[in-house]
């Protein structure tokens, strides 16, 4: 393999016209942010049985996503995977951008984010969001010199350690997100630990997914080769992520289904949840898991880039499917407040709560993709992080 | 009905449960809410003190199906009632509730008002990442409204769906009790006339007396004497939660 020589992407019209592009989206998201703060969340589908509603479907997806994202430079620095090791720049740029993207949906939606400087002044060392602001701070920091350390030459002899220390640090970051659902004891479809581990597999997943089309589109954009040796290797490792999350899926369900206390819940998600059992079924199993599977391993499409890159979509859109069933179904399923009783009130006890997503909060939550791409951009013009090329005789250790 | 008469009403009632504390009809058997009397007062400049747990019996077999008196009181008492115009009702603020059971399989059926049970060990205190959400020394949970920041982790929390938030910008407040848009809030066991030394609202207006409330700590309170010789329930038990509110009759 040669040396890899990074560049800098060009700031021509393309540059300018992707900015502008994002932009909008991004202005979208201010307005819709600023309108449901003025208003109140009485704008938003949002009620007292359904608290967190779609923004915070695609906060969580971003932020478990970014962690992902770093997967592709941990695989090249910690496990000395020399193929990866040119793309690891731009993974952990890419794992920043969506930390912020998704961090920055999370803040927006808050009752009160102009109160940021309490949440930041007053910890409650128990509370695993107070674990969580610390992880991910911690985390951009980490990553940052991670960056440092490769991108700066004289460094790059740091770079397996300081990279080790980053993915044991994604690791609990990710723990720590699963958490914020696993711990909770008052809700059926919550309370496993094994949510820890499942959103591990889940960021290893959504955040290649999310690599690889970054990936993709960066190189055509910029007229880069890409060769399919890369391809190849990471399509493959996506399918591997993919078929773990339908793993952990499949235990978490049966575990959830050989306990009767649980079968209430189960038969609301899996057959009569409506909307939750359709994203259930079509979003989260057949398009984002079964489908994608079927595209990466099948040789007919698994070569083509077109094919790779609809996969990953499907992968994106499974795992907001996946989010969205779990975090609003998971509410509006009643809790078990008197177990082995009819219940009825006027708060809605003991009965299916009721969410529709409104535009605000749908705009507000692909302004977290945005910004995380505005950052990607901005990034790799001004850092020499993409390297000139990616063709198989750069990146193939078997090519002639 | 106008302030000063419901001034005078309290007075009357509390002055009257003054006199009969301690008023049994025979042994073992206290009257509910005339036996409570003696909530002493705490001077401003005094701290809450954990030698006090604030606590309540409710018996649901005295609670009346379609009665709601409880949580119009608390209501009209803390200017929740009816102070949210542009919120659905399923965003309106509910700090107590009328919760209406019937047992799957036996069909036998209770009715009891649902509030923040004011747990020994809240989930929602745990969860919360400014510490807002607190529990006073004296065993009541409240939320310092000027430190929420509206995550709502605490309302995913509670398995009580005990907490509701604010959707909207809120006018004519009590001033006794200051709320907010964005912020996060439930029963605060009228803290602020326990504190003067009375009885929360919800307990002075039920028509049945379904409500005790007392020092849990205190072994000669009414409310202490009566769990030590009734079987009482704390809801979702096995939580572990130990709830300052228990019930008896389920």
């Amino acid at each position: 393999m040669k040396k890899t020589l990074y560049t800098q992407i060009e700031g021509g019209k393309g540059f300018w016209a992707l900015l502008a592009g994002f932009g909008v989206v991004i202005l979208a998201g201010l307005a819709s942010m600023y309108y449901m703060e003025h208003n109140g969340h009485w704008v938003t589908g949002m009620n007292n049985s359904v608290v967190w509603g779609t923004p915070h479907v695609f906060a969580i997806f971003l932020i478990v996503a970014a962690s992902g994202a770093l997967n592709v430079a941990s695989i090249g620095s910690v496990f000395g995977k020399k193929m990866y090791k040119p793309l690891a720049p731009l993974s952990g740029i890419l794992a920043v951008a969506l930390l912020v993207g998704g961090l920055a949906v999370l803040v927006l939606d808050l009752g009160r984010p102009d109160r940021l400087i309490v949440a930041m002044t007053n910890y409650n060392f128990k509370s695993i969001f107070a674990w969580n602001i610390i992880l991910y701070t911690g985390f951009m920091a980490i990553v940052a010199i991670y960056l440092w350390m490769m991108l700066e030459k004289r460094f790059n002899k740091y770079s397996t350690s300081v990279g080790t220390f980053a993915f044991v640090w994604r690791l609990l970051l990710t723990t720590g997100t699963g958490s914020i659902f696993g711990f909770l004891v008052a809700r059926e479809a919550y309370d496993a630990a094994l949510m820890a581990p499942m959103f591990v597999v889940m960021s290893f997943s959504f955040g290649l997914a999310i690599f690889m089309l970054v990936l993709f589109a960066s190189y055509r954009m910029t007229g880069r080769p890409l060769g399919d040796y890369v391809v190849r290797r990471l399509k493959n490792l996506l399918g591997v992520f993919v078929a773990g999350v339908l793993y952990f899926v499949l235990v978490y369900h049966l575990a959830n289904l050989y306990a009767t206390e649980h079968h209430g819940v189960e038969s609301f998600i899996l057959t009569s949840g409506g909307i939750y059992t359709m994203l259930f079924w079509v979003g989260q199993i057949l398009l984002g898991s079964l489908v994608p599977l079927a595209i990466l391993y099948n040789p007919a499409t698994g070569n083509s880039r077109g094919w790779i890159s609809i996969a990953s979509v499907l992968v994106i859109f499974g795992g907001l499917s996946q989010l969205y069933v779990l975090l609003i179904g998971g509410q509006a399923y009643p809790m078990k407040t008197f177990p082995g009783y009819e219940v009825t009130s006027s708060f809605g006890d003991g009965m299916i709560a009721s969410y529709s997503p409104t535009l605000p909060e749908v705009l507000l939550g692909i302004s977290g993709f945005a910004i995380a791409l505005v950052a990607v951009t901005i990034a790799v013009r001004h850092l020499r992080a993409l390297p000139a090329s990616l063709a198989d005789g750069e990146t193939d250790p078997h090519a002639a | 009905m106008s302030e000063d008469t419901n001034l005078k009403r309290r007075e009357f009632i509390g002055n009257g449960a003054k006199l009969a504390a301690g008023l049994t009809i025979a042994p073992g058997v206290v009257v509910y809410g005339l036996s409570e009397a003696s909530v002493p007062d705490r001077p401003a400049e005094e701290p809450a003190s954990s030698e006090r747990r604030w606590g309540m019996l409710v018996d649901s077999n005295k609670c009346a199906t379609g009665c709601d008196k409880c949580v119009t009181a608390c209501g009209e008492e803390n200017g929740w009632d009816d102070s949210e115009p542009n919120s659905s009702p399923e965003q309106k603020a509910q700090w107590i509730r009328k919760v209406e059971l019937r047992h799957k399989g036996t069909g036998k059926s209770h009715s009891l008002p649902m509030m923040c049970q004011h747990c020994e060990n809240p989930p929602c205190v745990d969860v919360c990442p400014t510490n807002a959400s607190m529990k006073r020394a004296d065993g009541i949970v409240l939320v310092d409204r000027h430190r929420c920041i509206g995550c709502r982790y605490c309302m995913m929390a509670c398995p009580y769906k005990a907490r509701s938030f604010i959707h909207e910008t809120l006018t004519d407040q009590e001033p006794h009790m200051p709320r907010g848009k964005g912020t996060v809030e439930s029963c605060t066991m009228c803290v602020h006339r326990v504190d003067e030394g009375r009885e929360p609202a919800c307990v002075e207006e039920c028509p049945e007396q379904a409500i005790l409330f007392g020092d849990l700590n205190d072994p000669d309170s009414a409310i202490a004497q009566a769990l030590t010789r009734y079987d009482s329930t704390a809801v979702r038990e096995d939580l572990g939660l130990n709830p300052g509110v228990r019930y008896r009759g389920i």
